[in-house]
Formats: structure tokens, C-alpha cells, sequence
């Protein structure tokens, strides 16, 4: 029974752990700065580098200047 | 004069109706000058289009500080709560905030007609009307 037990909480954290992985790299994915330059290309700003981190403060900012 | 400067506004306030009419992940809307003159809004008071134009500008300074050697003419800022995007063409320039993940390949055209349309608005005022030839002159003269 307490084998049983163990094996089935042991289920439950796993479970857990893959949710909570998934859903922060879904919220990550939906994070980001894509620059377009005039000759065509595109960057794309890599995820938590401080410049990236500064366009995503400053664009909640314009969200939060254009909802308010 | 002033009735210029009304029909250039009403250009500029059409195409941004156009714009919010065809693109529903659209919330809200600004066309403004590089000296952050706002021309237009989708918004009720003027105090919060100048808010968020200048916010829109500020994004736009940062991006641009980002490669030496160009400044983009098209920014994405997306986040959880929605997408903000800042279109340069021409000396005019629009930002636009949308819902969560939108389409944005469509956006971008939309955002850029919009720009097309409101600078087609203003280009017949802006340039100065050609005189039509005298052709009693014309005869006069050979």
C-alpha cells in the first residue's frame, strides 16, 4: 500500500514537472523582438539577453500606455 | 490653408478606420511623424496617443541603437498580454497593438497600406499644383 503510494506522489510530481516545463517554455516562446531591416533581413533578439530583455520592457510599456 | 491640414487629418483618421475595419486582431492604432507629431489615433483622448506614440518611439530608438550600421524599418515587441508594432516608410511611421500571437505577416501589410494609403492622402496636397499652358500663349509665340 505505501509502495503504492510512493509510486503514484512519484507519478504526480513527474506530471508536475513536465506541465510546469511546458508552460514556461510556451510563455518564452510567445516572448520575443523580431527586427526587420530595410535590405530584408530579420533578427530576431535571442531569448533573455539584456537587449531583448529592454525591447520587451519597453514594448509592455507602449501595451500598457495603449490599454491604460 | 487650414482646410488642408483638416483634410490631411481626415486622410490619415480614414485610413486608420480603414485599417481597424480589415485587420480585427488590430486593438489600437497611431500614424505619426519622425518628430513624434501624432497624426492620427485610434484613440479617444489625445493625451493617451501621445503617450503611447512616445513609448512607440522609445521602442524604436532602442531597436535602432541595436546594429551600428542600419536602423529597422519594421519592429515586433511580442509578449504574453499582446504584440506591439512599429512600422517606419518614408519618413512615416505607425504602431499598432494587437492581441496575443496575431498573424504577423498580416499585420505588417496591413500596418504598411495603411501607411500607403495615408501618405497617398497627403501627397496631392503636399506637392504644389503644375499651371496648366496658356496655348493662346504658345500661339503667340511661334
Amino acid at each position: 500500500m505505501v509502495r503504492r503510494l510512493l509510486g503514484l506522489s512519484a507519478l504526480l510530481g513527474f506530471a508536475l514537472a513536465v506541465a510546469s516545463f511546458v508552460r514556461r517554455g510556451a510563455g518564452r516562446r510567445r516572448e520575443r523582438v523580431d527586427l526587420y531591416y530595410d535590405d530584408g533581413s530579420m533578427v530576431s533578439l535571442p531569448d533573455g539577453s539584456p537587449e531583448s530583455e529592454r525591447l520587451l520592457a519597453l514594448g509592455r510599456d507602449a501595451l500598457r500606455a495603449a490599454r491604460a | 490653408m487650414a482646410c488642408v491640414s483638416v483634410s490631411l487629418a481626415m486622410d490619415a483618421a480614414q485610413a486608420l478606420a480603414d485599417l481597424t475595419e480589415i485587420s480585427s486582431q488590430i486593438e489600437s492604432a497611431a500614424l505619426f511623424g519622425e518628430d513624434g507629431e501624432v497624426g492620427a489615433s485610434t484613440f479617444a483622448d489625445e493625451e493617451r496617443a501621445q503617450a503611447f506614440v512616445r513609448a512607440a518611439r522609445e521602442l524604436l530608438d532602442a531597436a535602432t541603437g541595436l546594429r551600428s550600421a542600419a536602423s529597422p524599418n519594421q519592429v515586433e515587441v511580442a509578449t504574453a498580454e499582446g504584440s506591439i508594432f512599429v512600422v517606419r516608410d518614408d519618413g512615416r511611421l505607425i504602431a499598432a497593438t494587437t492581441t496575443p500571437e496575431p498573424t504577423v505577416g498580416l499585420v505588417f501589410y496591413d500596418l504598411k497600406s495603411c501607411l500607403r494609403a495615408a501618405a497617398a492622402g497627403e501627397e496631392p496636397a503636399s506637392k504644389p499644383k503644375r499651371q496648366p499652358r496658356k496655348k493662346d500663349e504658345d500661339a503667340d509665340g511661334s
